[in-house]
């Protein structure tokens, strides 16, 4: 009893530089952040307290609006288009293909560049007058329209087809490690069965990767939030606002506009969206744990 | 001996304290500004080497990239430590710092070099705070340009620069008939604006501009001229490629130097570009204001200077304050840049025609400020918006158009 509680004081001080860390420099300037939200700072951070004004002038504002719509339509997805696309590259690599190295290389590499490489390479390909458009027409299609990029409904598309490319490989390597996890003879008792491949994967191999794919989708969703460099070099937010996100929006705002207050108050709605999004599914996790502890 | 050798320590000690103090007295700066490109560099270079000729030390921290250089600044100012001066734009930006007492007035060297005397009315409002003059202007750019390449327009058979908005569009028409590309758009939202601003120029007048964007003025000319603005910006829509969304101005630029366009409306540092291509104004290209301007738009730099109390870098101050306004440096710095010097009394001669009718549109004091000059970082930023969302949706009709633009001033 007594050596346990002296290995627990030692743990505790050894944990206490991150602790002082974690407080003071995460939730610290996060405090910070929220504090901002209510004042009237504009270059400098001001202790002038207006309330909910920020946000009031927030929620006005078409082009935050705008930044929420679109976040949700490519978060949607981006995140079902990379597990999707995904699982079907692991199904095709797991078929014990001849140069499988080769092809998980070059399906994971996009994940390996960054966002603004991304961005710039489907920029290019997609402008109508230098890109995929002009290149078809220049074969003889003449009448080959592929303009997504600069039609204030489709623009925000070709974010999500650039961010599946980018992303695709990543599920497609977790993915496949699952399933070379999956034992030989519930293939062969399948296959004894007389089951076609296709009917395999979707009904006995899917349901086993839950864990994986969960994995997944929540370091995809992670990176959905963050999306600013994807947006700023393919589109740059346009036309108009149609492909404008929310960090974009925190980002012009601190800097540009000189607008602490309400990028702060932008940041607070990203933060709480974030967490009212999280918070469900660590509480569920942390019943089963109490649960399967009382068991 | 003991005493011997106090004295000597104690000499030594004054000299050593002595010797520093002369190197003191030479006046130091170190500029912070965003001016890296090739003509932006050479341009800042004629300012450092009059500043060295009168015995100044010079020290450069520029920063490529406006934001970042802004956002560096910003840092070192809260921290303390900032640079002797840093280029900054004319206009609403610069009073938070002067507010926060941060930056230190300069109104000495503007009596002293009789400032008063030598800058339009309307630049020295804009130079000073609370009747104390704290910018060193640097020089102007006119903003209302309209660059066409004269080779399209003598293809196209326009044999002379468009007068009104009905010939503008009659001399696009003839561009497209002929196979080029009317409007080479830069497909930016702070550019979309720029075009915005010089036709609501054509539209309300010097005046109009001014009590619009000055008094934010609501009333029924203001409206309608807001509206005949839009129909105009709208209609240009016909003329621009797909291409054009996100388009640099550069890249639009090219598009007029390669004859694959007709005409691009930007600001004067679009000249930088054709004299890097080797094209020479009123030959290869002309340029004319938006039609039926009655005036030019314009934006202009200046050196703003953070409070030290350091005496080098006060003297360093001072210095680069009358070296900035020094009437050959304003003339040299502005052939590199391409932009206009700032004060009317300067010698025209080695100047090019566009800067020659814009330093003669500034001293007639036919000039309104570009929003930068007369609006808050964030009604700016609201305008860029406003525009960019115009232009891309043709489906908006301008009555309802006009009602967001006002609603940016609230």
């Amino acid at each position: 009893m007594q050596a346990k509680r002296r290995r627990s004081s030692a743990a505790t001080i050894a944990l206490l530089p991150t602790w002082i860390a974690a407080i003071f420099i995460y939730i610290g300037t996060m405090v910070w952040s929220v504090r901002l939200s209510f004042t009237d700072s504009t270059i400098f951070p001001s202790s002038n307290y207006v309330g909910f004004a920020q946000y009031a002038r927030l929620f006005r504002t078409s082009r935050w609006l705008a930044s929420l719509e679109n976040v949700l339509i490519f978060g949607v997805l981006y995140v079902a288009g990379c597990l999707a696309l995904g699982f079907v590259l692991a199904a095709s690599l797991d078929r014990k293909v001849r140069f499988e190295a080769m092809f998980r290389t070059i399906f994971l590499y996009p994940y390996a560049m960054s966002f603004v490489v991304t961005g710039l390479i489907w920029q290019w390909m997609l402008n109508p007058t230098f890109g995929i458009q002009a290149s078809v027409r220049a074969l003889g299609w003449q009448n080959f329209a592929f303009d997504w990029i600069v039609s204030r409904d489709m623009a925000i598309y070709t974010v999500v087809f650039a961010g599946i490319w980018q992303g695709a490989g990543l599920v497609m390597v977790i993915a496949l490690s699952g399933m070379r996890g999956i034992g030989e003879e519930q293939w062969k008792a399948a296959q004894i069965d007389g089951i076609p491949v296709w009917r395999i994967y979707l009904s006995i191999i899917l349901p086993q990767l839950g864990p994986a794919l969960a994995a997944s989708s929540m370091l995809l969703s992670m990176g959905v939030i963050k999306t600013y460099d994807l947006v700023v070099a393919l589109t740059g937010g346009g036309p108009g606002f149609s492909t404008e996100v929310p960090a974009k929006f925190i980002m012009d705002n601190l800097f540009e506009r000189q607008n602490l207050g309400l990028a702060s108050a932008g940041a607070t709605v990203l933060v709480l969206s974030v967490v009212m999004a999280v918070a469900p599914f660590r509480y569920a996790l942390y019943m089963r744990a109490r649960r399967k502890g009382a068991q | 001996m003991k005493n011997k050798m106090k004295l000597l320590l104690a000499g030594a000690a004054l000299f050593a304290a002595l010797a520093p103090a002369h190197a003191e007295d030479k006046p130091k700066v170190e500029v912070m500004t965003s001016w890296t490109s090739g003509g932006e560099a050479a341009a800042l270079d004629v300012i450092k080497q009059e500043f060295e000729k009168r015995g100044g030390v010079w020290k450069d921290s520029s920063i490529a990239g406006f934001g970042a250089a802004d956002a560096a600044f910003q840092n070192r100012l809260v921290a303390g430590d900032p640079p002797t001066a840093k280029q900054s734009v004319l206009g609403f930006a610069n009073a938070d710092f002067v507010n926060q007492g941060l930056l230190s007035p300069i109104g000495e060297v503007a009596k002293a070099g009789k400032w008063a005397d030598v800058l339009p009315k309307s630049i020295l409002d804009l130079i000073s705070y609370n009747g104390q003059v704290y910018l060193s202007p640097t020089g102007a750019h006119g903003e209302s340009w309209v660059f066409y390449s004269k080779d399209t327009f003598a293809k196209a058979g326009i044999s002379e620069e468009p007068k009104s908005w009905d010939e503008f569009f009659a001399a696009l028409d003839k561009l497209k008939a002929s196979g080029v590309q009317p409007v080479a758009w830069g497909g930016q939202s702070w550019q979309e604006s720029k075009v915005f601003n010089m036709i609501l120029l054509t539209q309300v007048g010097i005046d109009g501009f001014l009590k619009i964007y000055a008094d934010k003025d609501k009333g029924e000319a203001s409206t309608a001229g807001v509206k005949k603005t839009l129909d105009i910006l709208g209609k240009l829509r016909a003329y621009v490629d797909a291409g054009a969304p996100g388009r640099n101005w550069n890249d639009a630029t090219a598009m007029i130097i390669s004859g694959k366009a007709g005409v691009q409306f930007m600001g004067d540092w679009a000249k930088g570009e054709f004299i890097a291509a080797g094209k020479e104004a009123g030959k290869d290209y002309g340029c004319m204001l938006a039609p039926q301007s009655p005036g030019m738009v314009y934006v202009a730099d200046s050196f703003s200077f953070p409070k030290l109390t350091d005496p080098a870098a006060q003297k360093g101050q001072a210095l680069l304050a009358e070296v900035a306004m020094d009437p050959a440096v304003q003339v040299e710095f502005s052939l590199k840049k391409g932009s206009v010097p700032m004060r009317t009394d300067v010698d025209k001669s080695k100047l090019d025609v566009c800067a020659q009718k814009g330093l003669e549109l500034m001293s007639e004091g036919k000039i309104v400020p570009d929003q930068a000059l007369i609006l808050s970082p964030q009604q700016a930023g609201a305008l860029n918006d406003f525009v960019d969302e115009f232009w891309s949706n043709p489906s908006e009709d301008s009555a309802s158009g006009a009602e967001k633009f006002f609603a940016i001033f609230e």
